[in-house]
């Protein structure tokens, strides 16, 4: 159980547990969450889960990286420790025409059918690792290695909001319109970040994701629901 | 017509900001808030404000505000900034005091050649909604301050009371200006994937503030900083203040509205103490890193705040017509002699 502490500055204390993408290591990081969450030291002001560490945010005028780095060996040392809740997300997918620009390429440079490539994706029970890069951003994984790509060589400027992504060993979905290099095979009419709902992002670091695949005709009728407020995204507890 | 301060022009960016957004860094969601928290704080003190409050960050280039209320009374903060006051009694208040303005008085704001960043924040606050528990604009998910957005023009900043408390103004004694005014790093989180030579580099050369610098970060233009394992790492969250280095070597600090995670070694990051001074530097502004350690920096942060805890203390009814007549102004050249700001 031997972990880096590493400072990024006087107010981020970074607990590092490997280097890699990898499961095991994505939840060593989220139990130590759940743990500081369940019953947070003095001074620490927020963490922030990652694929491979969790970044503690504390006031120097309430703690100091010395008392956290103790009192964070104490709780990684714990036998019995609250286990993170989690839960399994179905996440409708249309993987067609217009909301799929890059499907036809993938399937070229996968040597796959562009059905194929849909199966493989919406098969796949994916782990979300973490969320970043915008409000509600998912970086989920992994893919089939048959689906490995690199990123684009070209960026978008503009990746439409919904769009299903995919690059290296993750997928993920742009909840905001933003220049983007990941492969967009797909898109869901679902909101992922909402500042007025209670858990403004749909997804918390931990949960997994199914996604099903649905006609531009159910998209539509789904994006109306969502937009009236009146629709609700299928999900059900699990263990991490 | 909703009362508030009317834009007659928007400046560069003015956004409103209070002290962040705290807690939803793990879902995504930036910390935004003031680049100059220590500037925000003694702007609304002067103002009467818990120092905590939503303001307006005022970046480059100052807006034209019309008073649409009964009276405000406003305060601004930063080096060498003032108001300049259109209407009946034209007059220039210099920034570090506070002053009430009645309706129909038109307030021009400019920095000054020492600063970026200037704080202009009203007594009782400004009426813009919380998002996730602040006021602080973020642009690029349109969150918080104004619609979401930085001001513009035709907009009216919207004032929690309409009329001035009746009470003295109030002034900031002029702090000492320091001589050194080099920023402070602790080395890390990742420089060890840098060679011995950009390791040096940072300490001991100099570097400019680019043209590519905005609340999200500033690219720095000076040497190149060469990575010794790579430059793609798996991502992890990143902290205000921290300098990374993407592949082009072209160092870049991170400033309140960074992305919470990206995949670049970060070489090292700025203390808490001197993070405002990043945001009082301007475009083309010379930079020099010093190191010191991570006890030293924790120790720093405590000492600034105390030093802030007593500057606020400090804080002084202003002369009652404190205004300084156009004509004088200019007349015995104290334009650039003015820095009550805090520093």
């Amino acid at each position: 159980m031997k972990v880096r502490f590493l400072s990024a500055g006087d107010r981020a204390l970074v607990v590092e547990f490997g280097d890699r993408v990898d499961r095991a290591l994505s939840k060593r990081v989220l139990r130590l969450d759940a743990v500081i969450r369940s019953n947070p030291p003095i001074g620490i002001v927020e963490t922030v889960p990652t694929f491979r560490s969790l970044t503690v945010y504390y006031d120097p005028l309430l703690t100091s990286r010395a008392e956290l780095q103790r009192l964070i060996g104490v709780l990684l040392d714990l036998e019995e420790r609250p286990r993170p809740s989690a839960r399994l997300w179905h996440v409708p997918a249309c993987y067609e025409g217009e909301f799929a620009p890059d499907l036809e390429e993938v399937a070229r440079l996968t040597g796959l059918t562009p059905g194929e490539v849909v199966a493989l994706h919406s098969g796949t029970r994916f782990h979300i690792y973490m969320l970043g890069f915008l409000p509600g951003f998912p970086y989920m994984g992994d893919l089939p290695p048959q689906l490995a790509l690199p990123r684009r060589a070209d960026p978008r400027l503009r990746v439409p909001a919904g769009s299903i992504s995919i690059a290296t060993s993750l997928t993920a979905i742009y909840p905001y319109e933003s220049p983007g290099g990941w492969h967009l095979i797909g898109a869901t009419p679902i909101r992922m970040f909402d500042p007025e709902r209670l858990e403004p992002a749909l997804f918390s670091p931990g949960d997994a994701v199914a996604f099903q695949p649905i006609d531009p005709a159910a998209f539509a009728s789904i994006r109306r629901a969502v937009e009236n407020r009146n629709y609700e995204v299928e999900s059900a507890p699990v263990a991490i | 017509m909703t009362p508030g301060l009317k834009v007659l022009a928007s400046g560069l960016h003015t956004t409103v900001q209070d002290l962040g957004r705290i807690g939803y860094q793990n879902i995504g969601v930036p910390v935004s808030g003031a680049l100059d928290n220590f500037g925000l704080r003694l702007a609304n003190a002067l103002a009467g404000n818990p120092q905590g409050m939503a303001a307006l960050e005022i970046l480059v280039s100052g807006p034209t505000l019309e008073i649409a209320t009964d009276t405000a009374r406003l305060a601004l903060t930063g080096t060498g900034a003032s108001l300049s006051i259109r209407g009946e009694t034209p007059r220039i208040v210099a920034a570090g005091q506070s002053v009430t303005l009645r309706r129909g008085e038109i307030i021009q704001i400019a920095l000054g050649p020492q600063s970026a960043c200037c704080y202009l924040a009203v007594e009782g606050g400004i009426a813009v909604p919380r998002v996730l528990g602040s006021a602080s604009t973020y642009v690029r998910a349109a969150l918080g301050g104004l619609n979401g957005r930085a001001l513009q023009r035709d907009d009216v900043v919207p004032l929690a009371i309409t009329c001035a408390s009746e009470r003295a103004e109030l002034r900031a004694p002029s702090p000492p200006v320091p001589a050194d005014q080099s920023i402070r790093v602790v080395l890390g989180p990742q420089h060890k994937y840098f060679r011995k030579e950009a390791l040096a580099a940072l300490l001991d050369a100099e570097f400019r503030v680019s043209k590519d610098a905005d609340r999200m970060g500033m690219r720095l233009d000076g040497p190149l900083l060469r990575h010794r394992r790579g430059w793609d790492i798996v991502s992890d969250a990143m902290a205000t203040g921290s300098i990374q280095v993407p592949g082009s070597g072209q160092p870049i600090v991170l400033l309140a509205d960074h992305q919470t995670t990206g995949g670049y070694p970060k070489i090292a990051t700025v203390i808490s103490a001197d993070l405002p001074l990043l945001g009082r530097r301007r475009l083309g502004d010379s930079l020099r890193f010093i190191s010191v350690e991570l006890e030293t920096a924790e120790e720093l942060c405590r000492k600034v705040e105390r030093e802030f805890t007593e500057l606020v203390a400090a804080l002084e009814p202003a002369p009652s017509d404190s205004g300084l007549d156009i004509g004088t102004l200019y007349g015995e050249n104290l334009i650039s002699g003015v820095t009550t700001g805090f520093e």
